[in-house]
């Protein structure tokens, strides 16, 4: 495979770089290599942030941002309105939204999951706000860039709390194209 | 196991298995996780070491000095204004014959405040005495710190080694890093002017006119030295882990007209600019300096040189670029670029070798410079 390169919009706070982390080492469970990286600007909770996975069968040694990503993940919808998360996606690229109803996007390939839906009905709430960065390790397994297995075992590495993994499992039987 | 980590948690993983007597640190923006991490490792009883919480960094690398001076192996860990605040001792730990190791995550000086990546703190220590190492991947944060200790120690060194990781670009990403298990990679320490507290004594530290530069010329004799030290140590590391290091990474190199060199994660994004630039049918490679100081002889006989500086001499110009002119007796094209974490892309780097003026400087993004 070519370098597959994903980018997750979240806002600050939500678990992007989390989740961009488990993605990573989801993929190094796979057997492949990978790099997470958050981008540190101005950040502070409830901004918008990015966060950038690549994936590829050799060492990356790319540490620019990603500018042409092949996939876009989207924890936070409202994020829609203040930041084009469009930008630079390829042609045909996937874009992968945290909603319950599917969003159109002319020329990629959608698909959406109730990630906070369902991180209510298992109760993964911090401080009020619902995890994401567990729930959509599923719904990323699902697109097949990590495998379900590599998924779980990254959870469980990072989280003791077996809810994690069964939000990851939900998300995945959930996630419509 | 498989895991990832960011470079400051490597850097941090590498001291547990060192297993420093002392670590005496005080925290900085990029460099803070180090130094978190190592205090949790201590405080949860899986590395035994005496970790000193100082009030400022002169203080740091002061107690690593009084710590050292005993015979004990000693760990700091810095970045920018925290590096340059610690400068007078800096001297003193290298004047001393001290092998403190300390990473330096590479941050811009300011103001304007900044704490994005660049070369120019750790540049800023060059004539103290130092060895310096500049790392590329968390994997190399990893082995270029175990291996620091061994060559600060050894008997024909005894000189303080820091190893530079790029603020951002390297400390906070997340990589695979393989951890290992040392063994005896690292003989004990042994410091042959050691003090004894138990059995304490006075000592002038006066060297006169008749002395000084004897002791001066004897840091350069170690650093000098240091060259066969870090080369027989990168080959037992090869050996017994089996990667593999040395003072350049090269990267299609031997048939190449054109060779652009630098230092840290921008070494490593140039082999991407190389890739693109053979398939366009340009004989271009990538050299990435690892070692800084010493600094080490170049292959570049017969090659066009440009060269990424991450850092400037006002009123000289890229320090690595004109170090290359001195030692290597020819005109290069200098680049100043990614100064304060400034967006550096593999494609920029293949237009910098496209579009190379041997014997000029340009600063990547500033409009008026010619």
């Amino acid at each position: 495979m070519t370098m597959y390169e994903i980018r997750i919009h979240s806002r600050g706070g939500q678990g992007g770089v989390t989740a961009a982390r488990l993605l990573a080492l989801s993929a190094v469970h796979d057997g492949k290599y990978a790099t997470a990286c958050p981008f540190y600007g101005a950040e502070r909770r409830g901004a918008p942030v990015v966060s950038y996975v690549r994936i590829d069968d050799t060492p990356i040694r790319i540490y620019s941002q990603i500018k042409k990503p092949d996939m876009v993940v989207v924890l936070d919808a409202s994020v829609m309105d203040v930041v084009d998360v469009l930008q630079g996606l390829k042609k045909g690229g996937k874009i992968l939204v945290n909603s319950t109803h599917k969003k159109e996007f002319a020329g990629f390939s959608s698909s959406h999951v109730d990630l906070t839906g369902i991180a209510l009905r298992e109760n993964l709430v911090i401080a009020g706000s619902p995890i994401l960065n567990t729930p959509v390790l599923g719904a990323l397994a699902k697109t097949g860039i990590i495998s379900v297995d590599s998924a779980k075992k990254s959870i469980r590495e990072m989280f003791t709390d077996e809810r994690n993994v069964r939000a990851a499992e939900a998300a995945y039987g959930e996630m419509n194209a | 196991m498989k895991k990832i980590a960011t470079g400051n948690k490597a850097v941090a993983e590498a001291v547990k298995q060192v297993k420093p007597a002392v670590i005496a640190a005080y925290p900085i923006t990029p460099q803070t996780e180090i130094v978190e991490q190592i205090a949790e490792f201590v405080s949860t009883g899986e590395l035994n070491s005496r970790y000193i919480p100082v009030e400022s960094e002169h203080s740091a690398m002061a107690a690593c000095i009084g710590a050292s001076i005993t015979g004990v192996r000693t760990f700091t860990a810095t970045s920018s204004h925290g590096l340059l605040y610690m400068h007078e001792m800096t001297n003193w730990a290298a004047g001393a014959r001290l092998p403190v190791v300390m990473a330096n995550v590479n941050r811009s000086i300011g103001p304007g405040w900044n704490i994005w990546a660049e070369h120019t703190d750790a540049m800023q220590e060059r004539d103290t005495g130092w060895l310096q190492v500049y790392v590329s991947t968390v994997q190399e944060a990893y082995d270029a710190t175990i291996m620091a200790f061994r060559i600060a120690e050894h008997n024909d060194v005894l000189l303080p080694v820091m190893v530079n990781l790029d603020g951002f670009t390297l400390s906070h990403i997340m990589q695979p890093l393989d951890t290992i298990e040392i063994g005896d990679f690292i003989p004990p320490m042994h410091l042959p002017h050691a003090i004894d507290p138990k059995n304490p004594a006075g000592y002038g530290g006066l060297t006169g006119p008749d002395q000084h530069f004897r002791f001066r010329w004897d840091i350069e004799r170690s650093m000098r030295d240091s060259v066969k030290v870090i080369e027989t140590t990168e080959k037992d590391f090869y050996q017994r882990f089996g990667r593999k290091y040395g003072f350049t990474e090269d990267y299609c190199c031997e048939d190449a007209d054109v060779v652009v060199v630098s230092m840290g994660t921008l070494g490593k994004e140039a082999e991407v600019a190389i890739d693109i630039l053979r398939k366009e049918g340009i004989k271009a490679g990538s050299m990435r300096l690892r070692w800084f100081r010493p600094f080490p002889q170049l292959n570049l006989m017969g090659k066009e040189v440009v060269v990424i500086d991450r850092d400037y001499s006002f009123g000289f110009g890229g320090i690595l670029a004109k170090s290359i002119e001195a030692r290597q007796k020819t005109d290069v094209y200098g680049v100043i670029a990614g100064l304060g974490g400034q967006e550096v892309t593999f494609e920029d780097i293949a237009d910098f070798i496209r579009k190379r003026h041997i014997g000029q400087e340009f600063w990547f993004g500033v409009n008026d410079n010619v």
